[in-house]
């Protein structure tokens, strides 16, 4: 897996010109039924499938979606109100986004498996407030995680990540190796446990 | 100062700080199912990583498959049968419990992981779904999580966690008749936002709460993720513990003192606290495309986001009740239990549903509770009111691409997401207590189903 890019730069694209919606759910971003394979591959297409084709199973463009536009086709930075990712806690919604090429999420709130999912695939997820939200509309934005500071024009705008969550994105770690790093650790604190809660631990039946 | 029951449950699975703060939080349960443990399962393969504890993973067969009666490996859902075959390959070869399409046990994850004694109080237990917090009912730290985090769970034991908040949401009171869990937890979304417990572990307590059977604690449990919350969780009592004595899985005494200290202590702190008067609630029932877009049945559509109000077609000012309905659904983690199935069946004995309904189903949570239901003689009472009987399963809760409610159908479900499109496109739905879905169904429209007691009550 890649690294977060840095500095990124790019036109900020905001779901619903104008209002900026919220709730924005995982099953907008990705429906079931384009989940069709047991990988984490082939999603793209079906990214916005609701609100990006006017039929979806012909795959007709509805021309006013954001990404539909010339100025917004392919943008790597996404723009969003309150509750970003709320819904089904399916990965693909993540993988979708980051096959399509978004490598930021900028919004008033995420929801928190979402927001999970997205550091694990080196996508950042951004909380803004809603002012600053909506001016960055349209504009072109630089993102410097180093920095955790995000540009428009005149305006820098800081913000918050989590220590450990800002390296795993800077470095491209992988969260389980990084955790086997600690494997001895585990194996102890589980034998005292064994001992404790011996009712935890379950006798193979299959 | 005092600790919270989540608190107890986080220091005692704390088994390591990392290097960038966070925890290492110990996983007792890891389950699965064909959606998205398929996908774990096939990338661990392909990372040559294996699980840690397989005894201590499960996994079910129920989301894409079918729920016609004679069902097997094939699915109305293109290339469904891939992600069966596949988590069945999976599972085996990882030495991994699987309920499978037609084992006697086989059910909603969050219906059979009670009903196996898999979930048990004060335990950690991750799903990659997000309504696993649902098991929360029993005193455990239960929640949904991506594919990525599941693998980690399976192959550390752990996961990475950052430490949430906690917040108490106490119903005071006692709920009126016909008022039910599914009620109370619309009713705490709809007033503080389907984003109102983000950040948080919402510990659920009060008067209301404690006199709840365990399946309604489920069902109100199941929507904490409707309201952004990490999970939600009761504290375990008697009513717990009997549930889950003699299950399968269930250690066969509860006499670990461990299990006494799980609740919060007196004066323990919480972050933020709600309280609901339970006794006001009312039958609620959602008119937009958020959960948070909910209102008494008896109300009127407020002034909401006019995206939602084109979708739903329904405009603000206008009454919900008598809006006409298309489709009637009974199912899902939220209310498929058996208690669920008796009270919707109850309204609906000795009457038929309205002509106009093109398409009314039951689909029970478990293939055990379905035998129960057709023990009890439930089945023939949906049946002659107009319902079509199934196998259990997660069905048309959301629409996989296979069987689907008729084009622009308006339904009026026991599910739990009113989303766009969430049971198929174009598909607008209304949220509801299996009661108020049971009598909507009666009336072709949205409906009280007070006014239904009400009718029995006057006749008794």
């Amino acid at each position: 897996m890649s690294a977060f890019p840095q500095p990124l730069t790019g036109i900020a694209a905001p779901l619903d010109s104008g209002a900026l919606r919220d709730n924005v759910d995982t099953d907008a971003i990705i429906p079931s039924r384009e989940m069709r394979s047991t990988g984490r591959t082939g999603l793209a297409d079906g990214l916005f499938a609701p609100w990006r084709y006017s039929d979806a199973d012909a795959r007709a463009e509805n021309p006013d979606f954001v990404l539909n536009q010339p100025k917004f086709r392919g943008a790597s930075i996404l723009l969003s109100g309150a509750n970003f990712g709320c819904g089904s806690s399916r990965e693909h919604a993540v993988w979708a986004l980051a096959e399509y090429g978004i490598k930021v999420v900028i919004a008033e709130s995420f929801a928190p498996i979402f927001y999970g999912n997205c550091i694990r695939n080196f996508i950042l997820p951004i909380t803004l407030d809603r002012s600053a939200l909506e001016g960055l509309s349209g504009h072109e934005i630089t993102v410097d995680l180093a920095a955790q500071s995000l540009t428009c024009g005149d305006a820098t705008y800081p913000f918050d990540i989590d220590a450990e969550a800002k390296q795993m994105l800077a470095e491209g770690l992988d969260a389980i190796d990084l955790t086997l790093t600690q494997a001895q650790a585990i194996t102890n604190w589980t034998a005292s446990d064994k001992a404790a809660r011996p009712w935890v631990y379950l006798e193979h039946s299959t | 100062m005092g600790h919270t029951l989540f608190e107890k449950i986080w220091e005692t699975h704390a088994a390591a700080q990392t290097a960038g703060g966070s925890t290492l939080i110990a996983i007792d349960r890891v389950f699965l199912h064909e959606r998205t443990g398929a996908a774990a399962l096939k990338r661990m393969a392909e990372m040559g990583r294996a699980v840690l504890d397989p005894a201590r993973v499960f996994a079910v067969m129920d989301h894409i498959v079918d729920t016609r009666p004679g069902r097997g490996d094939s699915t109305l859902m293109q290339g469904g049968e891939g992600f069966i075959t596949e988590t069945r390959a999976a599972c085996k070869a990882a030495g991994i419990t699987l309920f499978d399409v037609n084992d006697r046990d086989q059910g909603i994850v969050h219906v059979i992981s009670p009903e196996q004694g898999i979930v048990l109080p004060g335990v950690t237990l991750v799903a990659p779904d997000s309504h696993t917090c649902t098991q929360g009912a029993f005193g455990a730290l239960a929640w949904g999580i991506g594919s990525s985090e599941a693998e980690h769970a399976m192959v550390t034991g752990t996961l990475r966690l950052e430490k949430p908040k906690t917040m108490r949401v106490t119903f005071d009171g006692k709920l009126q008749s016909g008022v039910t869990a599914k009620d109370m937890i619309l009713t705490l979304i709809a007033a503080h936002g389907a984003g109102g417990g983000a950040g948080h572990v919402v510990e659920f307590a009060g008067e209301a709460v404690r006199a709840m059977d365990m399946e309604a604690r489920m069902t109100l449990c199941n929507m904490a993720t409707e309201f952004s919350a990490m999970t939600g969780l009761i504290a375990p009592d008697a009513k717990t513990y009997e549930y889950l004595a003699g299950r399968t899985y269930a250690p066969p005494h509860f006499d670990d003192p461990y299990w006494s200290t799980l609740k919060s202590d007196e004066d323990a702190a919480f972050d933020q606290e709600i309280v609901i008067d339970a006794g006001a609630i009312a039958p609620m029932v959602s008119w937009g495309t958020s959960p948070e877009h909910t209102i008494p049945v008896d109300g009127t559509v407020p002034n909401g986001p006019a995206r939602a109000h084109e979708y739903t077609g329904l405009v603000a000012g206008v009454a919900l009740a008598g809006t006409p309905i298309d489709v009637a659904f009974i199912g899902s983690c939220t209310n498929s239990r058996i208690s669920d199935l008796r009270r919707a069946a109850r309204l609906l004995n000795g009457r038929t549903i309205a002509p106009s309904i093109k398409k009314a189903m039951v689909v029970p949570g478990s293939l055990s509770v379905k035998r129960q239901a057709e023990a009890e003689g439930l089945d023939k009472v949906f049946i002659a009111a107009g319902f079509e009987w199934r196998m259990s399963g997660c069905s048309l809760c959301f629409f996989a691409g296979g069987e689907g409610f008729p084009e622009g159908s308006r339904t009026i479900s026991s599910t739990n997401r009113n989303f766009e499109g969430r049971q198929g496109p174009g598909i607008k739905t209304h949220i509801a207590s299996p009661e108020t879905v049971a009598a909507s169904a009666l009336a072709g429209a949205i409906a009280d189903p007070r006014d239904y007691m009400r009718q029995e009550e006057a006749a008794a």
